[in-house]
């Protein structure tokens, strides 16, 4: 299999502050986080809380391809991702991806191609546990399929 | 010949374990493996199109050959995020 990504998926809870410290080097001009936070409700069903679970070596292998990608395309400074799996509450982070470079416009983008690529591509799996006992997993199909 | 069947998720659920090994006549593809699961699991058979599948942890398609020890991981739809 190709390289890994070994610290991409944690479970641990996610530290934004930590993670995005020291992102940036001297000659970079920017860096560009997005952070996926568990939401309280899906489809107006009141949801009590989420669990990820992934094809572990595909999804650490995976996620080094994309940032390799990146990387190149953009030409990045440097990228940080992680992703939480088991059982996360309301409000808790589920994804940290941050991104440095000298400038903004490349920061943005890489971010955004790498948080849809990462949905689409990524072998993570999601079930919702909803306040009313039901369970559901989430079966979005590929491509960036909307919020969240 | 004998491949391991990952599976995650729904498909999990549905056959009720999440590693299996399947005995597979010579030249078996993917696509063979899976309807030899969907004889144990029928619940699976519905769910094929959206299902991709993966040899040795890289995306193929169920024409894929596989080899004896092959590991043929059922990729449900992605939802990390």
């Amino acid at each position: 299999m190709a390289e890994r990504s070994p610290d991409a998926l944690t479970r641990e809870p996610i530290e934004v502050g930590h993670l995005t410290s020291g992102l940036a080097g001297a000659a970079d001009g920017a860096i560009a986080t997005f952070v996926g936070v568990v939401r309280d409700n899906q489809d107006g069903r009141a949801v009590q809380r989420l669990e990820y679970e992934a094809h572990e070596p595909m999804a650490e292998a995976q996620v080094a391809q994309l940032v390799s990608n990146a990387t190149r395309r953009w030409g990045l400074s440097a990228v940080r991702l992680r992703h939480r799996l088991g059982s996360i509450g309301i409000g808790e982070v589920s994804v940290f991806i941050g991104v440095a470079s000298p400038h903004r416009a490349e920061a943005l983008e890489a971010c955004r191609w790498l948080i849809d690529t990462l949905k689409a591509e990524v072998p993570i799996f999601k079930k919702e546990y909803y306040v009313d006992g039901g369970t559901s997993w989430v079966e979005e199909g590929t491509g960036d399929a909307g919020p969240g | 010949m004998r491949v391991t069947v990952l599976l995650f998720a729904r498909p999990r659920d549905v056959v009720g374990a999440s590693r299996l090994e399947v005995d597979l006549p010579d030249g078996a593809t993917a696509g063979d493996a899976f309807e030899a699961l969907v004889r144990r699991a029928p619940g699976l058979a519905d769910m094929k199109s959206r299902i991709r599948c993966a040899v040795e942890g890289e995306y193929s398609n169920w024409q894929a050959p596989l080899r004896d020890g092959s590991e043929l991981a059922l990729i449900p739809p992605t939802a990390g995020g």
